[in-house]
């Protein structure tokens, strides 16, 4: 078994609010400053950085995973990732046709920058990316899986568009496998208020600027043998899955 | 006044109603669960948009009369059906929420 650690929730310069200059490269740079090994970029609602990202991480010896915030009609954040860039690339045609469009006004929510391998812009997002798709957290889960990704709540510990904020509770449905936490120091208290002790626990960052990216805390322990990157890619999502 | 009284009176769409002799006292707005479990009154009049099956539990622990979903937001079958297992009134009309409170301020 090798630890590996990971930051699965990272914003890029396409979500608006999102540093401009957390690229692609950059955001895989610090990950190998910061002693990362697995980095899951997810932006709001767009996975159109993730090709960009994948050749960054590569570079940079970072194992990437390709992925989004998905923000429900409800307005809770759902973190969706996916084994294979290309089912990423389909599900974000899906998304596509399931946003709400509101034109962005980057002086009020900032830039939605794409980028190219070499962290060259090549467009902007012209539609605001943060807000509810007309996705319900009732269909999220299964919808990801179609695409052969998996789904779990963002930030459950936060007020803003975590889902127990905005449910009160738990939901008994979809079956999410997983929770995210931003802060490890609440998780004991809420997964015993909440009856949720058969969730796997993850902790990221949902960082928006490079110093928010996680430090070589929290890992995967993986058993790799014999190592390649595809087989620990396909070992954590055999783990995030059960 | 009765939620069924509000109904005649405005002609709210019922989805579930079991319990239609519930008085009605005061109004709740609000969509964040979290925060209607802890600030709804009971016997008020919930008006919200949100249409996830846990308005029913909220509903029910808050003890309101009924839910209004406004703007014409529609909710799964499930729903309905713990609703009225649950005796959790859901009410459904077109305005939005501040033309639904005014209404109900003219009524109680």
């Amino acid at each position: 078994m090798t630890k590996y650690y990971y930051d699965l929730h990272i914003h890029s310069c396409l979500s608006p609010c999102g540093d401009d200059d957390s690229t692609p490269n950059n955001i895989a740079g610090m990950g190998v400053l910061n002693g990362l090994n697995i980095m899951a970029l997810t932006d709001h609602n767009t996975t159109k950085n993730c090709p960009a990202f994948f050749a960054a991480a590569k570079r940079n010896g970072i194992i990437p995973i390709a992925g989004m915030e998905l923000t429900t009609a409800e307005d809770i954040h759902v973190v969706c990732l996916f084994e294979e860039l290309s089912q990423a690339m389909s599900f974000n045609e899906l998304v596509e046709q399931r946003r709400v469009l509101i034109k962005n006004r980057t002086e009020i929510f900032g830039n939605q920058i794409i980028c190219d391998d070499n962290d060259e812009v090549i467009g902007h997002e012209d539609n605001l990316l943060p807000n509810a798709t007309t996705i319900s957290i009732d269909e999220s889960l299964e919808l990801v899986e179609q695409f052969g990704g998996i789904a779990y709540p963002a930030h459950i510990d936060r007020e803003a568009n975590g889902i127990l904020a905005t449910l009160g509770f738990f939901p008994l449905e979809p079956k999410f496998k997983c929770v995210e936490f931003h802060s490890p120091e609440k998780a004991d208290e809420l997964i015993k208020l909440h009856g949720i002790q058969d969730k796997k626990v993850i902790v990221s960052s949902d960082a928006h600027y490079l110093w928010d990216i996680k430090e070589h805390k929290e890992y995967f322990e993986i058993d790799d043998e014999p190592y390649s990157s595809a087989l620990v890619t396909k070992k954590l999502f055999e783990y995030l899955r059960t | 006044m009765t939620v069924n009284e509000l109904i005649a009176a405005k002609g709210y769409k019922a989805l579930a109603l079991p319990e239609g002799e519930r008085q009605i006292n005061g109004v709740y707005i609000g969509d964040l669960l979290s925060w209607v479990m802890g600030r709804a009154k009971a016997d008020n009049a919930w008006i919200t948009i949100m249409s996830n099956i846990n308005i029913v539990a909220v509903a029910s622990l808050a003890d309101t009369a009924c839910i209004i979903l406004a703007e014409g937001v529609t909710v799964p079958e499930d729903v309905i059906s713990t609703a009225e297992s649950k005796g959790v009134n859901i009410l459904s009309t077109q305005s939005g929420a501040y033309e639904t409170a005014c209404e109900l301020f003219g009524l109680l």
